[in-house]
């Protein structure tokens, strides 16, 4: 990661704050480093930004678009809303969405009281699914000696892709198909257990926002998962300099 | 020929309908439970890793959810091919023990006193437990208080209430702690207390049940429970002394099939089809269907085990068997043995809970599926209780049979709703207080046909009397046991 050029400030108002942005800072890392927490699910601090899940998105003024703060410089004079009803309201339909797509049952998931979906649906209040649930049919790859995955539960937040291809040089991970259709796939769809890429770190188990990539014997709400990646990109800066 | 049909038979767990046939004269022919809903847990658990099992089947009820869970963590043992902790094993046990407190205390208190205690023919609008409350808020205290002592010793183990998953292969999820072993303790007393009374109090009316204790599933049948080697009453079993196999005994007590390995049980148990019904009809396979017929649940843990195993139990199953003798054959007798059952269960947890090495942190075995196929079976509040699970290679589940308790008792209840009818039913005047009569039998054998069948939903009642071609002739609805029944002008068509 390039280090950053501190001496360019911007300054631009987010929900009617001001606030400073370094040259290079999305907004949505200033909107958390002045404690407005915009909420996200493909975010993770350390991999690079997808604007998949499009749960940050935010109004800037002037722009008839909604843009996803993840992948959104900060500029000069810019007047950005990260919660208004409207926000809130598109933010709840999409955790909406996700709970209808596949099978999120907190009640039996080995991730319950640790998932970043099931916090989010707590926090933006979706205690209802209105919407008819697709029941996609999806397997659970077991083949694995120590992780499973649990496509059931897999929301496409493409972490699991990111960590191993970006950190652990990998490239295990991949998506096959669209829309409704999409998988997460290890090699070219081969078995997990049968992978030759797969190096069995399981930094992709880490960083799974859900109970889709999980630990191997782990009962209901078991699955708890550690924010590694800041100290291992950190070590790795160290030791280059 | 003339059907009388109880839609939605109250007072018990889950959804179910009883059914009368009547011939020309009015008199009974055949009678039936029906349950009429289907859960599926069988099919839709295929294709989950098999340690989730317990959890996932914990569900299948709300009453009984550690019994499931126990069930299942014993297939998944079997599954990895592990004897649990000593210390996870007497946990497993403590908390199973709770559950049949709550869970008899349930069946006692709440679903069956306000007959027992407000009498078959009262008024529907008082014979509940709010009627209790009002009438004998004494015995409704001990309920509320036994019950609510039951599920805090679940909540203490496994941290909560209702749909635990405390309880997991290779053992149990957290050791427990001191603090929490003598908060248990500390309580014991007032629950052995309740106990004692109710026994005491149920004694004394039960000179005035003498027709109900004759009527209610009076007949020979075999019995099945687990054993133990002493003999005595075996509700867990135990992986590490061999103990805890199927044993069958005949309407004698006679023991005819002993030392069943949970694996052979579909040696012995077939599954016969009732048609009209979500469950299943399982029989002694050696007799065939529907000759095999055998009942499970606390009268025949009792009618199986020699003894209890502890002084107080010991001595209300003897005072109990000085008035009816060593085999009870009345299945109205599963009232009274749950009211033991419930004396012994908590003489045991304090017996298990003094134990020196019940804090031993060493709980969980850990191991991955080394068998393809495993079966756990405990004995349910309600009987005893099969899972029985295969899994692939990864350790997917590949196929699930579940037998629960209630479905055992599915011919003992049809012959026992045949013998009500045959005793209170004359022609066709089916009234409040025969309908309830024949409710009452099925709330003997404390059914939860939500688990049996997985059928779940509210409780109402129905009747119909159907003529010989099949047409309603008559029909009482009501919508809950807190109402009266309602009756429509009979009608030909």
């Amino acid at each position: 990661m390039p280090e950053r050029n501190q001496y360019q400030v911007k300054t631009l108002t987010i929900d009617g704050r001001e606030v400073c942005a370094a040259e290079d800072q999305t907004i949505l890392e200033v909107a958390r480093e002045n404690g407005i927490d915009i909420p996200t699910l493909c975010h993770f601090d350390g991999l690079s930004e997808i604007s998949a899940c499009r749960l940050c998105l935010v109004e800037v003024k002037g722009n008839n678009k909604l843009l996803p703060a993840c992948t959104t410089q900060a500029q000069e004079g810019m007047e950005v809303t990260a919660f208004s009803p409207e926000l809130m309201e598109y933010r709840r339909l999409i955790v909406e969405l996700l709970f209808t797509e596949r099978n999120h049952v907190c009640a039996a998931c080995v991730s319950s009281g640790h998932c970043e979906l099931q916090a989010l649906a707590q926090r933006l209040g979706v205690s209802h699914v209105t919407l008819p649930y697709l029941h996609v049919k999806c397997s659970v790859d077991g083949s694995h000696r120590r992780f499973v995955a649990d496509h059931n539960r897999c929301i496409l937040c493409a972490r699991c892709l990111r960590v191993c291809g970006e950190v652990e040089g990998a490239h295990t991970w991949g998506i096959t198909g669209r829309g409704i259709n999409a998988r997460m796939i290890t090699d070219l769809g081969d078995r997990w257990g049968d992978s030759d890429s797969c190096t069995n770190c399981g930094k992709c188990v880490t960083v799974c926002p859900v109970g889709a990539l999980v630990e191997k014997g782990k009962a209901v709400s078991e699955m708890t998962k550690s924010n590694f990646l800041p100290y291992l990109l950190q070590m790795r800066r160290e030791a280059r300099q | 020929m003339q059907t009388i049909r109880i839609d939605g038979v109250t007072r018990v767990e889950g959804h179910g309908r009883i059914t009368i046939q009547l011939d020309d004269n009015g008199k009974v022919q055949d009678a039936h439970l029906h349950v009429l809903q289907f859960r599926g847990f069988e099919k839709f658990c295929e294709g989950r890793p098999f340690y989730e099992m317990p959890a996932l089947t914990a569900r299948i009820c709300g009453i009984c959810p550690i019994s499931h869970s126990l069930a299942s963590a014993k297939a998944c043992d079997a599954i990895m091919t592990i004897r649990i902790p000593e210390t996870a094993e007497m946990l497993r046990r403590i908390v199973h023990l709770a559950q049949i407190i709550q869970s008899h205390a349930l069946s006692f208190f709440y679903l069956s006193s306000p007959d027992l205690l407000m009498g078959w023919d009262a008024s529907p609008a008082e014979r509940n437990i709010f009627g209790i409350a009002a009438k004998h808020p004494e015995v409704a205290l001990d309920g509320i208080r036994l019950r609510k002592w039951g599920q805090e010793v679940i909540e203490l183990l496994g941290g909560k209430r209702i749909h635990t998953s405390w309880i997991v292969p290779g053992g149990v999820a957290a050791p427990l702690t001191a603090e929490k072993r003598d908060e248990i303790l500390r309580r014991i007393p007032e629950a052995l207390a309740i106990a004692r009374r109710t026994i005491g109090l149920f004694r004394n009316m039960m000179e005035k049940l003498s027709d109900e204790v004759a009527a209610f599933g009076n007949f020979p049948t075999m019995f099945m429970a687990l054993g133990r080697k002493d003999g005595n009453l075996c509700l867990y079993g135990s992986r590490r002394r061999h103990e805890g196999w199927l044993r069958f005994a005949d309407a004698d007590g006679t023991i005819v099939a002993d030392n069943i390995h949970p694996n052979d049980y579909q040696q012995y148990i077939g599954e016969g089809v009732d048609s009209g019904s979500f469950m299943k009809a399982p029989y002694y396979k050696p007799l065939g269907f529907p000759a095999g017929i055998y009942r499970v649940g606390p009268a025949a843990r009792l009618n199986i085990a020699r003894q209890c195993g502890t002084p107080l139990a010991d001595a209300a199953l003897h005072d109990f068997r000085m008035l009816y003798g060593v085999v009870s054959l009345s299945s109205f007798h599963n009232h009274y043995a749950r009211l033991i059952e419930t004396l012994y269960a908590i003489e045991r947890m304090q017996q298990i809970l003094e134990q020196p090495d019940i804090l031993d942190t060493d709980v969980r075995a850990e191991a991955r599926a080394n068998e393809s196929e495993g079966v756990g079976i405990v004995e349910a509040p309600r009987g005893t209780l099969i899972h029985h699970y295969k899994v692939d290679s990864d350790g997917m589940i590949a196929g699930v049979n579940l037998i629960v308790a209630t479905a055992h008792n599915t011919l003992a209840m049809n012959r026992g709703l045949l013998q009500v009818a045959d005793k209170y039913l004359s022609g066709h005047t089916a009234n409040e207080g025969i309908l309830n009569r024949m409710e009452g039998l099925i709330r003997s054998f404390d059914p939860c046909l939500s688990c049996a069948t997985h059928a779940s939903g509210r409780m109402a009642l129905e009747i119909e009397v159907v003529d010989a071609r099949g047409f309603v002739i008559t029909r009482i609805v009501r919508e809950d046991s807190s109402e009266p029944a309602e009756l429509t002008v009979p009608h030909r068509e």
